[in-house]
């Protein structure tokens, strides 16, 4: 039963993130063409409201959010590709108005960072394990005939104790 | 003795951090850099927020050195900014050009009367398109332009005295002797 509610409020959260986009009733050009809507939204979701900075163009109420949301279905309209549109929008406010970063001189180490720590581990664990291999193997030279003599008494002695 | 200065590794993997994180301290996140800096100012034509009937365009500038002061009555930071535009008007020693963004006009006429007008005129950018063209993300903004009508720096948010004396006028003073 705990469960049932627990789903319910679950799926009732979900539904609500999921409300209708704030763009919802916007005087919307696009809005007759689902293929045209889907792309504003789609770029929009893309683009980084600069004046919230933590949410896109898509989400954000701000008003310079919702005059961008114009342009982008203005020039969807217009017939403009999505690399022309993104290009308007970069040339105007840099590539910090993109979430994705391109991939240029200053920014390789932000793209090649976590592949160079991922091998740098890789490495760095490679020689870990080779080292304790080589102990692991040191421990295990047989037993002399004495030493087996005696962990075989010890062993009787415990299970005799314990009866 | 290898071992040991292996151990140090931690540490200073928390130095480069550290570093880091006390650069980042002292940057502001809201300050984005302009991609605008070293082209010409985007094409416009306005019309003044005295007479709507007065055009004015990037070319009516050529020549000279000016200033673009992103502005409007809504806009709370331009309040403070404004005294500071007003009394140093002179030894800014440029045309300052006032673009009244996304305003009503008649705000914009009342809040010039009220506080006072340090522009040679004003231009209006009802509909912000002119804003999106300069790259305009928080209000007030402020574009330094060249003889060529090239943008040389951007101010974001309001002018304090002090910037205007560290680094606005002498940039000013820079550009007029090219």
């Amino acid at each position: 039963m705990k469960r049932a509610i627990n789903s319910f409020f679950c799926v009732a959260i979900f539904c609500f993130l999921n409300a209708a986009p704030v763009w919802a009733n916007e005087a919307i050009p696009t809005e007759t063409d689902p293929v045209a809507q889907k792309r504003a939204m789609e770029l929009a979701a893309k683009l980084r409201c600069l004046v919230c900075q933590n949410q896109s163009i898509a989400e954000s109420d701000a008003e310079l959010a919702v005059d961008l949301r114009q342009q982008v279905r203005e020039q969807i309209a217009e017939g403009k590709s999505d690399k022309e549109i993104i290009k308007f929008m970069t040339d105007r406010y840099g590539d910090f108005v993109l979430y994705q970063p391109p991939v240029k001189g200053t920014t390789i180490f932000l793209w090649a960072g976590p592949l160079i720590l991922l091998l740098l581990g890789l490495v760095g664990m490679f020689f870990l394990l080779r080292k304790h291999a080589g102990k692991a193997g040191e421990a295990t030279v047989p037993l002399t005939d004495a030493e087996r003599a005696r962990a075989a008494a010890l062993l009787r002695e415990r299970s005799d104790s314990e009866v | 003795m290898k071992r040991k200065l292996l151990l140090l590794i931690p540490l200073l993997v928390f130095v480069v951090l550290a570093g880091f994180f006390v650069v980042g301290l002292d940057r502001n996140p809201r300050e984005i850099p302009s991609p605008l800096i070293g082209k010409p100012v985007p094409k416009f034509s306005l019309p003044t927020l005295s007479d709507e009937n007065k055009i004015i365009t990037e070319k009516d500038f050529a020549g000279q050195v000016w200033l673009l002061n992103v502005w409007a009555s809504w806009c709370v930071s331009c309040r403070t900014e404004h005294p500071v535009l007003v009394e140093n008007a002179e030894l800014i020693g440029v045309p300052i050009i006032g673009l009244n963004y996304k305003d009503k006009r008649s705000d914009g006429v009342a809040w010039l009367a009220r506080y006072g007008d340090p522009y040679s005129f004003s231009i209006v950018d009802a509909d912000g398109r002119f804003g999106i063209d300069l790259g305009v993300y928080g209000v007030p903004e402020t574009f330094l332009m060249d003889k060529q009508g090239v943008v040389r720096y951007k101010h974001t948010g309001p002018i304090t005295i002090e910037s205007l004396r560290a680094v606005i006028i002498p940039k000013i003073k820079e550009l007029k002797e090219q």
